[in-house]
């Protein structure tokens, strides 16, 4: 009886979350096509999207597997620059900015998928911290490989070329008079197209929803639980302890690059310098304060903390110091026992832990 | 849980709104210049008799630029300068007066767009920025898609102004500044042996450095050592200043900006290497940076289009504001920003716009007399832009003697 009451309060919180979502994003657009939003808010619907799919992805690795990864940028950086050379390279095949938007994000999901892959076959075999280490160390490679990377296309096709000695430029790549160039070293994607929106920012949003919510409420997810919760007993019961774990890493990395290509077609310059450690952990500070394992959580603090800086421009210089004041006081009030009675989340406690 | 539910979606709304109160508050409270609104029917009377293609109201100039962070000094000194020159203007009474507000965008094009967007919230007509390259790319194509005009002062790729008819820049693009460089030293110190040091994770130094490397060949410059650094490394240089040495170079290019080359000069200095180095404009600031020692950069060569010790008026009287005004003598981005406004200024005047006009109104009416007029500054006499948004002016090589620019 007690177990089949829980499960109901997922499943409601689910719907809630969904829910939630979708009456933002109406409630959002509503505002937009009446006028009422200002344009800074406006402009800044793209990257809350990107950054809530980033969240809600990182709280797969880090709440519900309970794995530390502090290199999700780099999966967002290989997915925007795997995006963005999609999106650039087919501009002729495909004319549709639609079409192109989701093979881009398609693309950026492939590539930081077998990213993720590549990382998580040596490193989710261990116990311990090392995918905390490595995925700090692969967020640093991917931003010095791709500040080496030179791309363009032209009639013929693709053209690449890996600027190891740092002596190459983009006339080196012998593209044809009609080529572009994509991916300038270090200078990063230049005069990208911008094809994203806040409409498909919501549906990566949603579509992210259904993806983490229901891996985690499966069987799959219930067994990559009881790995975060009890290594040996899930081991004891035949659980594969590598396979679960690399489920969700994979997914978690598709996922950030996904969002990643949705972001890097929204600005018109991008330099890999943009997803460095920094970015990592804004994106861990969003999960962390929105709770581990509380998805609807990732979501708000996302929304709200990307905001945040925005809003606090009227103290000017002292804009990022009262937003870590805010921080600091964010973080002691959730934890304060007597706030979290007052909002009903007493009975959370379990859980939030 | 419901109840919960219905907690979270207040406490967003109540964000939310705050969120909302905050931006209007901005507004008025970060409008630090006194000619408000309030002055211009005053001066809408004043010169009412104007003959046509002269332009009159109040127009709102936006700054964006790195207020915080990295790359600070320059957005402080160009947002400095342009208040200066805002300032002057109000004080001219020729009928046309400016409100000037200035934004943070900590050099990152996410936050540029973001504060670019903030300024169009307060009704910007004018934009005077992004200061750095990377965000005035980002910038740039916004800019282009709402047709407001932009001038950077100091954003130099080709890339920001490169498709976009209402980008105009300041300050000489990077083919510019490494052809000019280039030039300068083979002319100049003919025989030299060149040893470049350069951030390949930067767009500006990386641009510069293609262009050097691609003219230095064209004019028979010998380089003999090369050495790259990114942002993680740019706190030690004794691999490629040891590279630089045993390979002879007696000329050590910097395209880059002056943290990295403070770093540079000291290291080089305690080393025993003492070639001559020279810098483009991002080594200027050098001389106001905190706790540097100013003897390491004596002897130190830079192109820069503005030096704070010439000896022509408006300069004199620009370094003198600046000095009593905030304590240090201006850099070349200060002089950047401060013609930014004078150029808004001469090209408003050009094409007769009024201050009631939308910012889509005048961008086109200033995009087309850009090309036309011809601007006296403090960066160069008789700038001219051509339609791509380059500016034409003469590079300037100084030296630093004594803690000041001299020109050799």
């Amino acid at each position: 009886m007690k177990k089949l009451k829980s499960l109901k309060t997922t499943t409601k919180v689910d719907f809630a979350t969904y829910f939630g979502v979708i009456a933002a994003f109406i409630v959002v657009s509503l505002l937009k096509s009446g006028g009422f939003l200002n344009r800074s808010l406006t402009g800044m619907l793209v990257p809350i999207c990107c950054y809530i799919v980033m969240a809600v992805s990182l709280n797969l690795t880090v709440g519900i597997l309970g794995e530390l990864s502090l290199g999700h940028a780099g999966f967002m950086s290989v997915g925007a620059f795997s995006g963005v050379i999609a999106a650039m390279s087919l501009q002729s095949a495909i004319p549709s900015g639609w079409v192109r938007l989701v093979v881009a994000i398609a693309a950026g999901a492939a590539f930081a998928a077998l990213a993720g892959f590549i990382v998580g076959v040596p490193v989710l075999r261990l116990r311990g911290d090392y995918l905390a280490i490595v995925t700090l160390a692969f967020g640093e490679i991917i931003k010095e490989l791709i500040n080496c990377l030179l791309v363009g296309v032209d009639e013929k096709g693709l053209h690449m070329a890996f600027n190891i000695s740092g002596t190459l430029t983009i006339d080196d790549l012998g593209m044809g008079p009609g080529g572009t160039a994509i991916i300038k070293g270090a200078q990063g994607a230049t005069g990208t197209e911008k094809l994203a929106s806040f409409g498909a920012g919501f549906i990566l949003v949603m579509l992210t929803l259904v993806i983490v919510l229901n891996l985690v409420r499966s069987r799959t997810g219930r067994a990559v639980m009881a790995i975060r919760d009890n290594r040996i007993a899930a081991e004891s019961i035949g659980v594969n302890v590598t396979k679960y774990k690399m489920i969700a890493f994979i997914t978690s990395a598709a996922l950030a690059g996904a969002a990643g290509a949705l972001y890097g077609l929204n600005y018109s310059s991008l330099a890999a310098s943009k997803f460095d450690f920094n970015t990592s952990i804004l994106v861990l500070v969003y999960v962390v304060l929105g709770g581990l394992g509380n998805i609807w959580g990732s979501i708000i603090a996302a929304a709200v903390l990307y905001i945040l800086p925005e809003a606090l421009r009227q103290f000017s210089d002292y804009r990022m110091l009262v937003y870590a004041i805010v921080l600091i006081l964010v973080m002691l009030a959730t934890n304060n026992p007597t706030i979290k009675t007052f909002l009903g989340w007493k009975s959370k406690g379990k859980e939030a832990a | 849980m419901m109840k919960k539910f219905f907690g979270i979606l207040l406490a967003l709304a109540m964000v939310l709104s705050l969120a909302a109160c905050g931006g209007s508050g901005g507004d008025k409270t970060a409008n630090d210049n006194p000619p408000a609104s309030t002055d211009a029917p005053a001066n809408n009377n004043a010169p009412a008799d104007a003959p046509s293609g002269s332009a009159s109201g109040t127009f709102k100039l936006g700054g964006v630029g790195p207020l915080t962070g990295d790359a600070a000094i320059y957005g402080n000194a160009a947002m400095n300068g342009a208040k200066i020159a805002v300032d002057e203007i109000n004080a001219l009474g020729s009928g046309v007066t400016f409100e000037f507000q200035a934004e943070d965008d900590v050099a990152d094009g996410e936050t540029s767009v973001n504060a670019y967007n903030t300024l169009m919230d307060w009704g910007m007509q004018v934009l005077v920025g992004p200061v750095t390259t990377g965000a005035a790319i980002a910038v740039s194509a916004e800019i282009y898609n709402d047709r407001v005009f932009a001038l950077t002062p100091s954003a130099s790729s080709t890339d920001v102004i490169s498709g976009k008819d209402n980008m105009f820049q300041v300050c000489f693009t990077d083919p510019n500044q490494g052809v000019g460089s280039a030039d300068y030293i083979s002319q100049n110190m003919s025989g030299a042996k060149v040893g470049i040091i350069y951030r390949n994770d930067d767009a500006y130094s990386q641009g510069i450095r293609d262009t050097f490397v691609a003219e230095a060949g064209k004019v028979g410059l010998e380089i003999v050592s090369e050495g790259t650094f990114t942002k993680d490394t740019q706190s030690d240089f004794s691999v490629q200043l040891t590279d630089a040495k045993s390979k002879g170079a007696d000329l050590i290019f910097l395209p880059t900006y002056y943290q990295p080359n403070a770093v540079i000069l000291n290291q080089a200095k305690g080393m025993g290497y003492a070639p001559t180095f020279f810098g483009v404009d991002g080594m200027d600031g050098i001389l106001t940076m905190e706790n540097f020692d100013t003897s390491l950069a004596e002897g130190v060569m830079l192109l820069t289009p503005f030096s704070a010790d010439a000896a022509d008026e408006r300069t004199k009287s620009f370094v003198a504001k600046y000095n009593e005004l905030h304590g240090e003598t201006p850099n070349q981005f200060a002089a950047d920003g401060y013609d930014a406004v004078y150029i808004i200024y001469a090209a408003l005047q050009a094409a007769g716009c009024t201050g009631d006009m939308s910012a889509e109104e005048i961008c086109e009416a200033i995009v087309a007399v850009m090309p036309t007029i011809s601007v006296d500054g403090l960066t160069g006499q008789g700038m001219t832009w051509a339609e791509t948004g380059e500016v034409s002016k003469a590079p300037m090589a100084v030296v630093i003697k004594d803690g000041v620019y001299v020109t050799p």
